[in-house]
């Protein structure tokens, strides 16, 4: 039996506030957190089926052109370049293969062939002193060097913004640089494929592995139904594997052709050229209002790159067009085509770099307009979303305006530059959080077994955000049963079709299916006690029901399975659905050397009902980190002669260390959100992200007066600014 | 990884001829995945006895085989040299100086990324073939003492310590001798791909550190994020003060050329001196007058300016730290 639903209106019934067992929302331990600590939980390399051997990827040295010549590989057992194997991964919720035909050269760096042998180690030997002939072609590799693209459908004007600026009492135009940045997953991107026959299972780190199956199965050019994806444990992803990459269609390919499991598995080194990467943007941030704060136009112009033909484009102006009222707004959103690694999705993409950028603006603005930047923002907040006129889901940014500047002190901020402690300047800074929230296709299979225990199981993946946990609590909470006696099982295409974890979409999806399946169950439970559904309590493997209680052993026969199948339906137009919240961040800068160090930080959130508190502050925890990384450390350089990607490792891409990072303080604000599904959660992974760099930038102003517009604000970028 | 021979020392003189060394493996190793380094065979030094920091007369002679974390934490070494202790802890991670050794230190390579990477002509990896990081990414590279052959720093921090304090490194093998640190380490040239002066077939036995001079000592190093990553620029400064005026100067600097840097002149304008911003300047002047930018790495003129200048005030008393 399947419980479906499509989320066509609201839903104000607060069901999961009502149910007895008490553990949706309890800041319970990650299930799986043993297994990781003691290193049983297996990973995609970790696996070792009988015969395998091993693959590594031979990369392109030229920038662009043909392959013609692919010399012998002594010691090795094969050196394989199908046709069939892909250039680059494929996109997020792509239903195809990415383009396929290593011959052709796109990026330098590109995996042109397979070297298979007996260890990894002859493997790589072989990779890395291949004789390789080609056939180059010069191409241009840097964003300013040529005319952008301007998809028409990506730009839009209302009224007229150079009359906005012309008129205001007061406006900022300034333009900012963000470097390009990697998802840097503690996880190199691995895959072992085995087949059986016709049929091939691959192990690999993958995010949605509902569709990454139709990919898989395009770019072998089999059925879907001969492809199992295995993915129980995926050591982070931040979008780098939202679709297949080059290693799994290459273990797939190598071992049909040689009749052995393959593993591939990319060096660190690789994955900075493979994986894809955030492209770097220039914006241009126009803003004008008038001589209260009120904005009367916001100009959002963006320049990203990315390959030519990529779909993929950084969407920069994601949260521009709702987050702020203004009666003339503009967006430019312009592609510059080039060859350097192909730009995808990294952690919440185009809000990232977006909102962090736009709100070191609204701080801009505030400083010309004498206004205090929390006011500035709360006078701009619109009733519905601009142009379109929708109302919003629900919306918090007012409240979490005020609820973070009482409870970080902002009271306490002091003017520009009048906070010194020895060498060290003091200032504090502020911005809004805002994401997009989506709900996406999902579906799960819950079993309840007669003595009292459940098992979820759905291709839902765990990228270490803690899915199992959440999915085991929902059901948990829905079946009366103590979290313990819930078994999950995901990552395997053999389960019902899941959303997949991206976008922030993941657990708002799936747990809305596994929700579904349990509402089935516990109707026919309702039905064997002979009451209405909606009275029937569940606790502690206990059916209650006015002055009848029963055992779960009683009532149910065997087992009890249900699927609950999600669809999003008409809210996702009729409402403007997002998460809102708010950064704050104090930061020491020094006179002298420009060093930066954030002493104190902190995020309120709102993004609907919190399942576990805290495996979602620990989401927060992540982002603002991340914020940090944007703000002070990250950025992937490019070499300007052949745009092949500077930085190989993690001692030289920088993302935060310990030392860096502050203890961070998140708080959530209570929200149930009634368009979003019954269980009135959305998505949290990437909201701490937007915009929490802009805090850290804003307070870097506030302690010593300079603006950085080119990130990240390292020493050399302050001391530019800082008297001589 | 090519495949090569192994070999485990039994005493000094068991090094076979043409292995390279192996002690903590956290650079050679690394190096060697990638074929940037190639040897055939390597030779285990660990299990020499060359892993204790003692005294020899009123020197501190310290093994090779001494752990940065242990160097680091070693009493006498913070009492009387602690701006080598300051130096070992702003490398690298708690883990990597675990397994660190005095020698491997010293002879790690440069983070160029270009050497790290093979498809770019690099001429210390391979002699004549061309240097790509000119005119590409330098925000690592040099600005004194480099060359049209290699732009190259040598990016450790201990040896700017140890630059500061006069030491000396005890060779072994066919030619044992002592060779002050000054001479140690190499300028590019063009013969990047000789760093050192040793010799094959040499070992590094120990590092010896005179008699402890006192003053304040201070390693300020400045760098892209707060812990794990090279140096920017750094700067290593003994500072002895007597009566108001500085009578004791020692000044190294890392991160900004092929060898810990040092400079005479700027050290000898400070000395009888009373502290004060413009006689930093002025120092500062006289070390960066023969500073190159090479594009990108601009920022490091003003950089180690400011940081020398910092350093200076903090260790004469201009400023107390907050
Ligand atoms: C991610 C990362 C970050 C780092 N960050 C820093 C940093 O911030 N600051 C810093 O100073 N360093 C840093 N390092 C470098 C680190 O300090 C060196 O890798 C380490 O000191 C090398 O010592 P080892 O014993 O492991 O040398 P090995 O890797 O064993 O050897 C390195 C070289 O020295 C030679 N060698 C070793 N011992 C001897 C000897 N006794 N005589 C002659 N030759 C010898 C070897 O043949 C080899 O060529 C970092 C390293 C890594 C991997
Ligand atoms: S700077 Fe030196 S190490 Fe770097 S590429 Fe040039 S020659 Fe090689």
């Amino acid at each position: 039996m399947t419980r479906h639903l499509r989320v066509d209106g609201p839903n104000h019934d607060d069901r999961l506030d009502h149910m007895a067992q008490g553990v949706i929302g309890q800041p319970l331990n990650r299930l799986e957190g043993p297994l990781k600590v003691t290193g049983r939980a297996t990973y995609a390399a970790e696996a070792r089926p009988e015969g395998m051997i091993y693959g590594v990827l031979v990369q392109a040295a030229i920038p662009a052109g043909k392959v013609l010549e692919i010399g012998d590989a002594p010691g090795a057992l094969a050196v394989i370049q199908d046709k069939r194997m892909i250039r680059y991964g494929a996109q997020g919720m792509d239903e195809k293969g990415p383009t396929s035909g290593p011959n052709q050269v796109e990026y330098m760096g590109q995996a042109i062939a397979l070297v298979v042998a007996e260890t990894f180690e002859a493997a790589r030997h072989a990779a890395q002193n291949l004789a390789i002939r080609y056939k180059a072609k010069t191409v241009p590799v840097n964003p300013e060097a040529v005319t952008p693209e301007l998809p028409p459908k990506k730009q839009s004007a209302v009224g007229n913004v150079d009359k906005a600026m012309r008129k205001a009492a007061f406006c900022v135009d300034q333009v900012w640089h963000t470097p390009a940045q990697v998802a840097a997953a503690m996880e190199p991107h691995a895959a072992i494929a085995e087949w059986d026959g016709n049929s091939v299972t691959i192990r690999a780190g993958l995010q949605m592995l509902s569709s990454n199956r139709k990919q898989m199965a395009d770019a072998l050019g089999i059925r879907e139904s001969r492809v199992r994806l295995l993915a129980p444990y995926v050591g982070g992803g931040f979008g780098s594997k939202l679709g297949i990459n080059a290693e799994a269609v290459a273990a797939a390919i190598a071992a049909r052709e040689l009749g052995r499991p393959v593993m591939v598995a990319m060096t660190r080194q690789q994955v900075f050229d493979l994986a894809h990467r955030r492209s770097e943007t220039r914006q241009r941030i126009r803003l004008a209002c008038d001589a209260d704060g009120h904005l009367s136009g916001i100009g959002h112009e963006a320049l990203v790159s990315s390959l030519p033909g990529s779909e993929f484009s950084e969407p920069v102006t994601q949260a521009t067009p709702f987050t702020y009222q203004a009666a003339h707004r503009q967006i430019v959103h312009a592609v510059a085509r080039i060859h350097r690694s192909p730009a995808g999705s990294v952690r919440a993409p185009g809000e990232a770099v977006g909102v962090t950028v736009f709100e070191c603006a609204m701080d801009e603005l505030a400083e010309a307009a004498g206004i205090d930047p929390v006011d500035l923002r709360l006078k701009n907040i619109p009733d519905v979303e601009p142009t379109t006129e929708r109302p919003f889901s629900s919306h918090k940014l007012a409240e979490a305006l005020r609820e973070g500047a009482r409870r970080f002190g902002w009271a306490d901020r002091r003017p520009t530059g009048q906070r010194v402690e020895g060498e060290w300047l003091i200032g504090m800074g502020m911005a809004a959080a805002v994401r997009v929230n989506m709900l996406v296709e999902s579906r799960a299979r819950v079993t309840l077994v007669q003595d009292g225990h459940a098992i979820v199981e759905t291709d839902m993946t765990d990228i270490g955000t803690g899915t199992y946990t959440i999915l085991g609590q929902l059901a948990a909470e829905m079946l009366g049963l103590p979290a313990d006696r819930v078994e999950v099982r995901l990552g395997d295409t053999d389960f019902p079709p899941a959303a997949g974890s991206g976008g922030s979409f993941g657990a708002a999806s799936s747990g809305n299916s596994v929700y579904l399946a349990c509402e089935e169950i516990r109707s026919r439970i309702a039905k064997a006690m002979g009451c209405n559904e909606a009275d029937l309590t569940l606790q502690d493997g206990m059916a209650r029901a006015g002055n009848v209680v029963r055992s779960l052993a009683e009532l149910v026969d065997g087992t009890i399975t249900a699927e609950g199948h999600l669809e999003p339906g008409k809210t996702e137009k009729s409402h403007r659905q997002a998460t809102w919240g708010s950064h704050w961040a104090e930061v020491a800068v020094n006179r002298w050397t420009g060093e930066v160090r954030v002493r104190r930080m902190m995020g309120v959130f709102a993004c609907g009902r919190v399942l576990n508190e805290k495996t979602a502050r620990s989401q927060c925890l992540g982002g603002m980190t991340f914020g940090i990384g944007i703000a002070l450390t990250e950025a992937m350089e490019h070499d300007p002669r052949d745009g092949h990607a500077v930085s190989h490792d993690l001692a030289e891409y920088h993302i935060p260390t310990h030392a860096d990072v502050p203890a961070l303080e998140v708080h959530f604000l209570p929200e149930r959100d009634a368009y979003v599904g019954p269980l009135q959660a959305k998505g949290l992974g990437e909201l701490g992200i937007c915009g929490a760099g802009a805090a850290v930038l804003n307070a870097i102003h506030n302690a010593c007066g300079v603006r950085v517009r080119e990130l990240p604000a390292t020493p050399d970028r302050i001391i530019a600014g800082l008297d001589p | 990884m090519r495949e090569f021979a192994f070999h485990r020392a039994a005493s000094v003189a068991d090094l076979p001829a043409g292995a390279t060394i192996i002690a903590g493996g956290t650079n050679l190793l690394d190096l060697m995945k990638l074929e940037v380094m190639v040897p055939e065979a390597l030779v285990d030094i660990t299990r020499l006895p060359l892993d204790r920091a003692e005294p020899e007369g009123e020197d501190l002679r310290i093994g090779a085989l001494v752990r940065n974390s242990d160097l680091a934490a070693h009493p006498t070494v913070r009492r009387d040299y602690p701006v080598l202790s300051r130096a070992l802890l702003a490398g690298a991670s708690g883990q990597l100086r675990n397994m660190a050794t005095t020698g491997g230190n010293l002879m790690q390579r440069t983070r160029c990324p270009y050497f790290y990477d093979r498809r770019m002509a690099c001429n210390k990896r391979d002699p004549g073939a061309g240097c790509s990081a000119i005119g590409g990414v330098t925000r690592n590279h040099a600005i004194l003492g480099a060359s049209d052959h290699c732009i190259a720093t040598y990016p450790g921090d201990m040896a700017v310590a140890l630059r500061a304090l006069d030491a000396v490194v005890e060779i072994d093998g066919p030619r044992p001798r002592r060779v002050p640190l000054a001479d140690f380490h190499l300028l590019p040239g063009d013969t990047p791909h000789v760093e050192t002066v040793l010799q094959p077939g040499e070992i590094i036995t120990a590092v010896i550190l005179p008699a402890p001079v006192g003053g304040q000592q201070r390693y300020r190093k400045v760098r892209d994020r707060a812990s794990y990553a090279f140096a920017l620029v750094s700067v290593a400064a003994i500072i002895g003060m007597e009566g108001g005026r500085i009578a004791h100067a020692a000044l190294a600097f890392g991160g900004v050329a092929h060898k810990p840097w040092r400079d005479p002149e700027a050290e000898a304008l400070l000395m009888g001196r009373e502290p004060s911003d413009a006689l930093f300047h002025e120092a500062a002047e006289i070390l960066l007058r023969p500073a190159q930018a090479q594009g990108e790495n601009r920022f490091k003129i003003p950089l180690l300016r400011r940081t020398l200048l910092a350093t200076l005030r903090d260790a004469t008393g201009m400023e107390t730290q907050a």
